[in-house]
């Protein structure tokens, strides 16, 4: 079985960085604006895998990418918990129409 | 080939969660895109990290996702749709990111670094899985934070289900 370049598995994190960056900035609305942090997160597992090819005796990547995945799903529940907040105190969900009104 | 199958399929998938407008597509779209990553995960010999993939994110975390789309917008009217800002920037920004991470993927000539041509990369080795030595490894070099990990699950569990209630704060 031939090895998969590691250019095109390190182009693939880039690309995929760069849709999650995109919807985090373009995006309005807050589980939107999660889902591209996700998308961040997903790129930067996929670089750590990659590069734990070369390093079979340790896995030090694979290790890695279990904590970030372990970490991404404890910032996903407390951050959705917060939007629902965000969400019954506003009325909305959209980032940026959460103002705190004036005293 | 496979590879580029998954590849492309990840690019696609992620591309229309940007791009369409509709949350529960975009949710939907997220689910494709993660399965072809723990495709390419399992291409890569990492089948713990594949299926731990498939089991947290595909089964936990887009579960999340949905229930918190189901339960920040109502289905039928507009709210489902998720309008755009910085339509300028935003693709700039990102577009100058993607520019400059492959340029300098592709001028660093990672594939021809001394440390990884001498690398071996028999990963599975004798065993046919990676689970035994990273379960191994988890109870030996990395206990601590595997430790701190629990830790921190507990008070992630604690903190949402105590931010999401109902009930006045005492």
């Amino acid at each position: 079985m031939e090895q998969i370049p590691l250019e095109h598995i390190l182009l693939l994190g880039a690309v995929l960085f760069s849709l999650g960056i995109l919807a985090v900035i373009t995006k309005r609305h807050a589980v939107v604006v999660l889902m591209g942090i996700e998308l961040i997160f997903n790129a930067a597992n996929l670089n750590l895998v990659a590069f734990s090819r070369y390093d079979p005796s340790l896995l030090q990547g694979q290790m890695f990418s279990l904590f970030v995945i372990l970490v991404a799903a404890a910032e996903a529940a407390v951050a959705l918990a917060i939007v629902l907040r965000v969400y019954q105190h506003f009325k909305t969900a959209n980032v940026n129409q959460i103002v705190t009104p004036e005293k | 080939m496979l590879f580029y199958i998954f590849a492309i399929l990840a690019i696609l998938s992620g591309a229309f969660m940007v791009l369409t407008r509709n949350l529960l597509y975009a949710g939907f779209s997220l689910l494709v895109t993660l399965l072809s990553l723990a495709g390419i995960y399992v291409l890569l010999f990492a089948d713990f990290i594949a299926v731990t993939q498939l089991m947290v994110y595909v089964g936990g975390v887009l579960v999340l996702i949905l229930f918190g789309i189901m339960l920040s917008s109502r289905v039928h009217d507009k709210s489902v749709l998720s309008e755009n800002v910085n339509t300028v920037w935003g693709p700039l920004v990102s577009g100058l990111l993607l520019v400059g991470l492959g340029y300098t993927i592709l001028k660093a000539e990672i594939a021809s670094l001394p440390w990884l041509l001498t690398a071996d990369t028999d990963v599975l080795g004798p065993q046919k899985s990676t689970v035994q030595s990273i379960g191994i490894k988890l109870m030996t070099d990395v206990v601590v934070p595997f430790e701190v990990a629990s830790l921190l699950l507990l008070i992630a569990l604690i903190g949402a289900a105590y931010i999401a209630t109902d009930k006045p704060k005492v």
